[in-house]
């Protein structure tokens, strides 16, 4: 389970507070599939990933990357319980869409990176660290469930 | 072995000539020991690390941020031969300094957030791929001396 304490949790949803959850929804995905191009097996009915334009460019991988973060997003009202908050994800990640789990750390990695490319000198050492445990968190708890 | 399209070359240099390497050689050690906090335990020499503005005030750790990227110049330098450029490295941080090479993969990928957070717009996805190849060809060629 993560541990937050009390100015890790405010300094991760002050910041999040801020996020265009839509926008950086869209290319933390694309950004994902671009540095890391094995991970564009999952998303083959996207049409167009041919170049990083045409990912970052597609309006599938925009709508998917949306989804995606909106489900992070609700996770941070759960920093508590995110393995309950993730357990029916878990099983949909491992039992119908067969995604191996080190993706949900490498697409942890990028968000971490857009919100630094975002934020700037806001995005100082203290809340690096926060939002690195988050995501961690979340990784785990998506991998919690499968078998 | 690492291999570099002249595009990811020219990139990568393109972004390292603006690069501050002294400053961002002790953000980047200064975020990996904040983040990471057991990496401390290579550093008990440094003195004061009681907290991230401690961390990050450090002198000692900004001196060695600043030797650890003006390694990693070297990198930039000879892309099509890093196992060779960081032989010595290698065995160095084997033989004496007994670090495990995950921590080499971390601070890659801190290398990877201060790049995004100082470029802003400019750390496109490209570019961003092409870093993330060349931190990762040079965790591997710090891990190859290993035994």
């Amino acid at each position: 389970m993560v541990h937050l304490s009390a100015e890790e949790k405010e300094a991760v949803l002050g910041l999040w507070g801020k996020v265009n959850v839509d926008e950086v929804g869209g290319e933390a995905l694309g950004r994902l599939l671009v540095v890391y191009p094995w991970t564009q097996r999952f998303f083959e009915s996207f049409g167009d990933l041919s170049s990083a334009d045409a990912v970052i460019g597609n309006p599938k991988v925009k709508a998917h990357g949306k989804k995606v973060l909106q489900s992070f997003s609700d996770g941070l009202k759960h920093l508590d319980n995110l393995k309950g908050t993730f357990a029916k994800l878990s099983e949909l990640h491992c039992d119908q869409l067969h995604v191996d789990p080190e993706n949900f750390r490498l697409l942890g990695n990028v968000i971490v990176v857009v919100l630094a490319r975002h934020f700037g000198k806001d995005f100082n050492p203290d809340v690096q660290a926060a939002f690195q445990k988050v995501v961690a968190g979340v990784a785990n708890a998506l991998a919690h469930k499968y078998h | 072995m690492v291999h570099f399209t002249a595009e990811e070359k020219a990139v990568i240099t393109g972004l390292w000539g603006k690069v501050n390497v002294e400053e961002t050689g002790g953000e980047a050690v200064g975020r990996l020991l904040v983040v990471y906090p057991w990496t401390q335990r290579f550093f008990d020499s440094f003195g004061n690390m009681s907290s991230p503005s401690a961390i990050m005030g450090n002198p000692k750790v900004k001196a060695h941020g600043k030797k650890v990227l003006t390694s990693f110049g070297d990198a930039v330098k000879n892309m099509d031969n890093l196992k060779g450029t960081f032989a010595k490295l290698s065995e160095l941080h084997c033989d004496k300094l007994h670090v495990d090479p995950e921590n080499f993969r971390l601070l890659g990928n801190m290398i990877v957030i201060i790049l995004a957070s100082h470029f802003g717009r400019e750390f496109t996805p490209e570019v961003q791929a092409a870093w993330q190849k060349l931190v990762a060809g040079v965790a591997t060629a710090l891990a190859h001396k290993y035994h």
